[in-house]
């Protein structure tokens, strides 16, 4: 196959694309969680051998540890944990066994599975359905964390999270399914862990975008641009390992900064990015920094109170602004 | 005469017993920081259980986690090195005394999580399993642990995939100072086997014969493609909950402990089971004499290691490592 040779689809699509690639690639590669071998998100398996896809029953703490046990002796499990919020149930095998059976055991595992989850939030889901949990496993020494903001990053992402050795999250924005582009055919096709990706060169001011609100940003920039404002926009792709140079890099360019990410603001990423900037890039600061997220309330149900909580491209936008 | 399982067995009893006595030894001299769950007193369950599986068989296992991966057939030394912290420690110095890890002999993992070690077993079956080898795994847990969720979420998925797992439960009595009987609604676990359509058999834990007849029937089950089992062993603990703790006695009576310390003890019960079965006095005593010589010289090897330098906590954290930020 080419390197050339892109098709368009769906992010979704690109996920079931990566998924069906790489079960196809590697015989260790296993898939496991609920209702999956009907519609897993991305779905379709090819000629997969089935005792290779596991509809589970409703057990997220059971499957997540059985794909940690599977990980270490020979497996590379994908979990399917759907809705982000139910990767709570299954944090007990993520982050005692997953994230640390390496390093406590001295190096004498690794532990390449896949933990994806989807991101449901701006939808009328009310607060169990809607949150945004990637800052919390941040804060994990031993995981990867990894949230796509494109169907080809979706695709690139979720392929070297499987090939990878170590424990990776997959947190995926589910505003982002029907969002369609052309997308890498190439089976070989991935997006390295740990690297940003510049959408946009600016030199008045950064946005650094975590998943779907790169979109926003994009937005914003279009319409700052017509006020004569041209902005450097940085989606992280990665948020364990952080990108530190990239965002230092296009600080380096604008001197302000811009943390756009619909996490909760309390330790949230772009705490910790705003953290990095404040301890490794104090002297290139022309202003403050300025973080556009989430306020720290559970998420409501009524549309009236649940949309103005998350960035926007207006909210970004003025964010921006303000530093000129 | 002498069969080679039952001398097997006894040294692996033996060396659990002489270990956990010399860990106990070291945390009194103040050799070994924090504490440690020592195993005496179920040393029949362990090894009747490991000894029914082969050296690439699977098994994972609890806090109290040194007598699994000697039971299992892992060499001492870097298992005491390990409890002293040295680098020469079986999981260099990261693990210690709850998480003694061999891989070398089928061990996956101790788990200070009490149940934590279930689902991973569970899972080494499914990949045993989709791998198609005809490998089995075995995961240890306590009376205490058969109350966690993942035990229950774990043992249906394993019936209803037929995985090749068996759930062996060290029912010693107690969680910690509270009794079984104050926290099960059926106290025999054994029984719970039914809620999942699976074989559950309760055995005499201070009986290696019992205990190592009941695992090889369900490791044929298993390696037949039969499914999981579940196996509860009655045994007892003769320590403390964890030796290094504060908190001593009061919740079980002195009658019950003087019953099992002298009359349950399982390495004197097979000491006594191997002279029926025509064993000398003489082939006995070489057996111990081998243990004693075994753990002393673990003792001096974990002595004599070094200490990990400090910058070695920055190391293994991901397969590939990435910069550490200070
Ligand atoms: C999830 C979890 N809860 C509580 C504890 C604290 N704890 C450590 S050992 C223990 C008792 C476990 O009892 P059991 O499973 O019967 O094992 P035993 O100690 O008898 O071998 C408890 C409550 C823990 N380590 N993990």
């Amino acid at each position: 196959m080419t390197e050339a040779l892109t098709k368009r689809m769906t992010y979704l699509d690109a996920l079931g694309l990566a998924q069906r690639e790489e079960l196809e690639r590697d015989p260790s590669t296993i898939m496991i969680g609920e209702d999956i071998t009907l519609y897993a998100a991305g779905g379709a398996y090819g000629d997969i051998d089935m005792s290779r896809v596991r509809s589970a029953p409703i057990a997220e703490c059971g499957f997540a540890g059985m794909a940690v046990g599977a990980a270490i002796t020979g497996l590379r499990p994908i979990v399917d944990l759907t809705i982000a919020n139910f990767v709570y149930l299954a944090a007990d095998p993520i982050i005692n066994q997953a994230a640390r059976l390496r390093y406590m055991t001295g190096g004498q595992f690794n532990v390449p599975v896949t933990f994806r989850a989807s991101m449901w939030h701006n939808q009328a889901n009310a607060a169990q359905h809607s949150d945004r949990p990637y800052p919390m496993f941040m804060n994990v020494p031993g995981l990867k964390v990894v949230c796509p903001a494109t169907p080809s990053d979706a695709k690139g992402l979720l392929k070297a999270a499987i090939r990878d050795n170590d424990p990776v999250l997959v947190f995926e924005d589910n505003d982002l399914w029907g969002m369609r582009e052309e997308v890498p055919l190439d089976t070989d096709f991935v997006v390295p862990i740990g690297k940003a990706k510049t959408h946009r060169e600016g030199s008045d001011v950064t946005i650094i975008t975590v998943s779907g609100v790169l979109r926003h940003a994009l937005k914003a920039a279009d319409a700052l641009a017509k006020d004569g404002i041209n902005v450097d926009v940085v989606d992280l792709r990665t948020l364990l390992p952080l990108d530190n140079e990239a965002i230092l890099n296009s600080l380096g360019k604008t001197g302000r900064i811009v943390i756009a990410d619909a996490a909760h603001r309390t330790c949230g990423a772009a705490a910790e990015i705003a953290a990095i900037v404040a301890e490794d890039g104090f002297d290139l600061l022309k202003k403050p920094v300025r973080r556009v997220v989430t306020p720290d309330v559970p998420i409501p149900f009524a549309q009236t109170m649940e949309k103005q909580l998350y960035p926007s491209p207006e909210s970004i936008a003025n964010a921006a602004r303000s530093l000129m | 005469m002498i069969n080679d399982i039952d001398s097997e067995a006894y040294l692996r009893m033996l060396r659990i017993r002489g270990f956990e006595e010399a860990v106990t030894r070291l945390i009194t001299e103040g050799e070994v920081a924090g504490a440690a769950h020592s195993s005496v007193g179920q040393e029949a369950a362990i090894v009747g259980a490991c000894m029914a599986l082969r050296n690439d068989d699977y098994m994972s296992g609890t806090h109290r986690s040194h007598g699994h991966p000697i039971g299992k057939g892992a060499h001492l030394n870097a298992l005491m090195a390990e409890i002293l912290g040295k680098v020469t420690g079986v999981c260099k110095g990261r693990g210690g005394s709850m998480h003694l890890t061999d891989k070398s002999i089928g061990s996956i993992g101790e788990s200070a999580i009490v149940g934590g070690g279930i689902p991973l077993a569970t899972g080494a079956a499914l990949s045993a399993q989709v791998r198609k080898t005809d490998q089995v795994a075995l995961t240890f847990f306590g009376d205490g642990a058969s109350n966690e969720g993942v035990f229950h979420e774990s043992i249906n998925m394993a019936a209803i995939w037929k995985l090749p797992v068996i759930f062996f439960c060290e029912n010693n009595h107690y969680a910690a100072v509270t009794p079984a009987r104050d926290t099960h609604g059926q106290p025999d676990i054994a029984r719970r086997a039914d809620g999942y359509g699976i074989p559950g058999v309760i055995v005499d834990g201070q009986d290696f014969d019992a205990v190592f007849k009941a695992t090889q029937d369900a490791v044929a089950r298993a390696r037949a493609g039969e499914g999981p089992s579940l196996i509860e062993a009655k045994t007892y603990r003769f320590d403390e909950h964890c030796v290094g703790l504060f908190i001593k006695g009061g919740y079980r009576t002195q009658e019950e402990m003087d019953y099992y310390m002298t009359e349950r003890d399982p390495v004197k019960l097979m000491r006594a089971t191997l002279l029926a079965r025509g064993y000398s006095d003489g082939d006995l005593s070489a057996i111990e004499t081998r243990a004693i010589a075994e753990v002393d010289e673990a003792v001096t090897f974990a002595k004599s290691s070094p200490y990990p330098e400090p910058e070695e906590a920055f190391e293994l954290v991901h397969a590939d490592p990435i910069a550490i930020r200070r």
